[in-house]
């Protein structure tokens, strides 16, 4: 792995992406470089500050619980790679025969 | 009348509620000349002329029974990360496919019910992710000023398309400057709304945080009028903010009289190379000129920008794009159990810089690096948005340089991090959330270059400062007018030709 860092596999994992080799070589490599750029920030002292998520205030938003229409099922359904009966189709998750 | 594509959104409305023209005409004449440039240009990834014809009819009948609509017949160009309920939506991705949406975004809603022609899907990197329109996995784009060259990106499909005179206004999205950027490279006005002012219903997510729907048009009343029809809370973003935002097309303004302008210390000791040099120092003098006191400020964290930036959005990213695992739309490419099914459908769908981003926020979040990174950068956005907010103490509006070169021929940057750095003067703006505009100010001639090629300033103000902004914009513009020099090279019709405008 180019960067002691990074294991671009183990993340790639967890991504759910899977890589090839040669990808990985390439990603690994690029993603330590970009790492190594970001490192800057360490010269940043940030001890007294707090995070911002992001930078408008936010604030509960609240509506009357009202009954109104919504996306129809079957249009819901319409650019599902495979669906069945009304249901997303996925391949076999639990209990394998 | 200028011919049919060449007027603004304001002539456009005007000639069409006065029944000058038709909503339809305009249509028409549209079509016509994108089928003579886009060939060129590679603007659009989805024509909608049937839509279009149809919602021209409309307008011209609301016309005729005695409605006035602000952007009556004016043809629109959408950014193909934005919903149009029945259109093919693909974000610049083959994961998505031939995916349809089923609904249609707000912003897009709200400028279509006042009078805007839906003409076409542009172009973008793949999930607004990229600063040339490079990494769209599903068509080139060119610059319509040096066809060799890029327009610039995310928006960059919007951008060539309203440059060329494909459309009128084009909706982009800026997370980093990409509406800013290639409004710069294409000679033309992009302008970012505050964080929230514009609902991201309906505009597929790439940093939730830092995402803002905004207008590129080829003058500044224009975006004001497309920002008026697209602002305002939605019910359907529970971001998007319940403030007050008066008309800022009837804020525009043409003088600088008491308007302190701040020039950023740190940026003016940073060469780009004496032509671009010049013709910044040039546009901060005509600020001058017009009125304005020029002031100098610092943001002295502004250089931690771009390391900020990069963990806050691919984190961002790496979590709104879990979403796409080959089980509700788009690709999918089954393997034996699900978690395969993901792996290949992941590999398969999402281009190299897609990756690149998922994988540095999945790290940034994963445990064990989240404090040092992600926690890290919030930390860093909020001293660089208290940065701004000091700058505002002592200046109304902020100008800067909006891309750090003109626009890059195709294929010129090779390594990511060079392509980041695209954004040097963007992404801070961005991080604090606040309105910024890129407005032509000048052309200078690319290293790799014979011709000179557009450049942007970038003006920035305060929080919810739209009117203000936009009204200081449209002064500059109007007095300076560096966006009539030269008109783009496409074909040979009436806008093809390089001509040189006395």
């Amino acid at each position: 792995m180019a960067s002691p860092d990074l294991d671009v596999r183990y993340v790639a994992k967890l991504a759910r992406i899977a890589l090839t080799d040669e990808e990985a070589r390439t990603y690994g490599a690029q993603l330590a470089d970009i790492l190594g750029h970001v490192a800057a920030l360490n010269e940043l002292d940030t001890s007294d500050v707090a995070a911002t998520a992001q930078v408008i205030e936010s604030r509960n938003v609240e509506r009357e619980d009202a009954l109104t229409s919504c996306l129809p099922r079957s249009e819901a359904l319409a650019g599902a790679p495979r669906e069945q009966s009304g249901y997303f189709r996925v391949p076999r998750i639990i209990g394998e025969p | 009348m200028a011919s049919l594509i060449e007027m603004t959104a304001a002539e456009t409305a005007r000639n069409v509620n006065a029944r000058e023209c038709s909503a339809r005409e305009i249509a028409r004449a549209t079509y016509a000349h994108i089928r003579e440039s886009d060939g060129e240009v590679g603007a659009f990834l989805t024509l909608t002329e049937e839509l279009a014809l149809e919602h021209a009819d409309r307008v011209d009948a609301r016309v005729a029974a005695g409605e006035r609509l602000p952007l009556a017949g004016v043809a629109l160009a959408v950014k193909d990360n934005m919903c149009l309920r029945g259109t093919r939506t693909t974000a610049g991705s083959k994961i998505l496919g031939d995916w349809t949406a089923p609904y249609t975004a707000t912003a897009v809603q709200r400028i279509l019910d006042a009078g805007a022609l839906p003409i076409g899907k542009t172009n973008l990197d793949e999930f607004a992710m990229g600063s040339s329109c490079e990494n769209s996995a599903l068509g080139v784009t060119r610059n319509p000023y040096d066809l060799a060259r890029v327009p610039g990106g995310s928006s960059g499909g919007s951008a060539a398309a309203v440059a060329s005179y494909e459309s009128t206004i084009g909706l982009g999205s800026d997370t980093g400057g990409s509406i800013r950027e290639p409004a710069a490279f294409c000679n033309i006005v992009g302008f970012k709304p505050t964080y929230g002012r514009v609902s991201r219903y309906g505009l597929i997510a790439f940093a939730s945080s830092l995402d803002q729907i905004g207008p590129l048009t080829r003058t500044v009343e224009d975006a004001a009028l497309a920002y008026d029809a697209i602002a305002g809370c939605d019910a359907m973003d529970a971001t998007s903010v319940d403030v007050p935002g008066e008309s800022t097309a009837n804020s525009l303004r043409e003088d600088l009289k008491g308007l302190r302008v701040g020039v950023v210390k740190e940026y003016r000791v940073k060469s780009l190379g004496s032509a671009i040099d010049e013709v910044y120092a040039k546009a901060y003098a005509d600020l001058e000129r017009l009125g304005a006191e020029i002031v100098e400020i610092g943001l002295p964290t502004a250089d931690y920008g771009i390391a900020t930036y990069y963990l806050i959005a691919p984190a961002e990213c790496s979590s709104n794009l879990a979403r796409f695992d080959g089980v509700r739309y788009g690709l999918r490419v089954e393997g034996v159990d699900m978690t395969e099914t993901y792996d290949r459908t992941r590999a398969a769908g999402f281009g190299p810089e897609v990756k690149r981003r998922i994988l540095i926020g999945t790290h940034a979040l994963s445990s064990g690096y989240y404090d040092a990174y992600y926690l890290k950068a919030q930390k860093a956005r909020t001293k660089i948005a208290a940065d701004f907010e000091n700058a505002f103490g002592a200046c109304d509006v902020i100008a800067a340089p909006a891309a750090a070169t003109p626009a890059f021929r195709l294929g010129a940057k090779s390594d990511p991090y060079s392509m980041y750095l695209m954004d040097y003067y963007t992404i801070p703006v961005s991080l604090a959330g606040l309105p910024s505009v890129s407005v032509p100010c000048g052309w200078a001639r690319p290293e790799d270059g014979a011709d000179d090629m557009p450049l942007g300033v970038q003006l920035t103000a305060p929080l919810f400062g739209e009117r203000l902004l936009l009204g200081a914009a449209h002064a500059y513009e109007r007095a300076t007018l560096h966006a009539r020099k030269f008109r783009p090279r496409i074909g040979d019709n009436a806008v093809g030709r390089a001509l040189e405008v006395s």
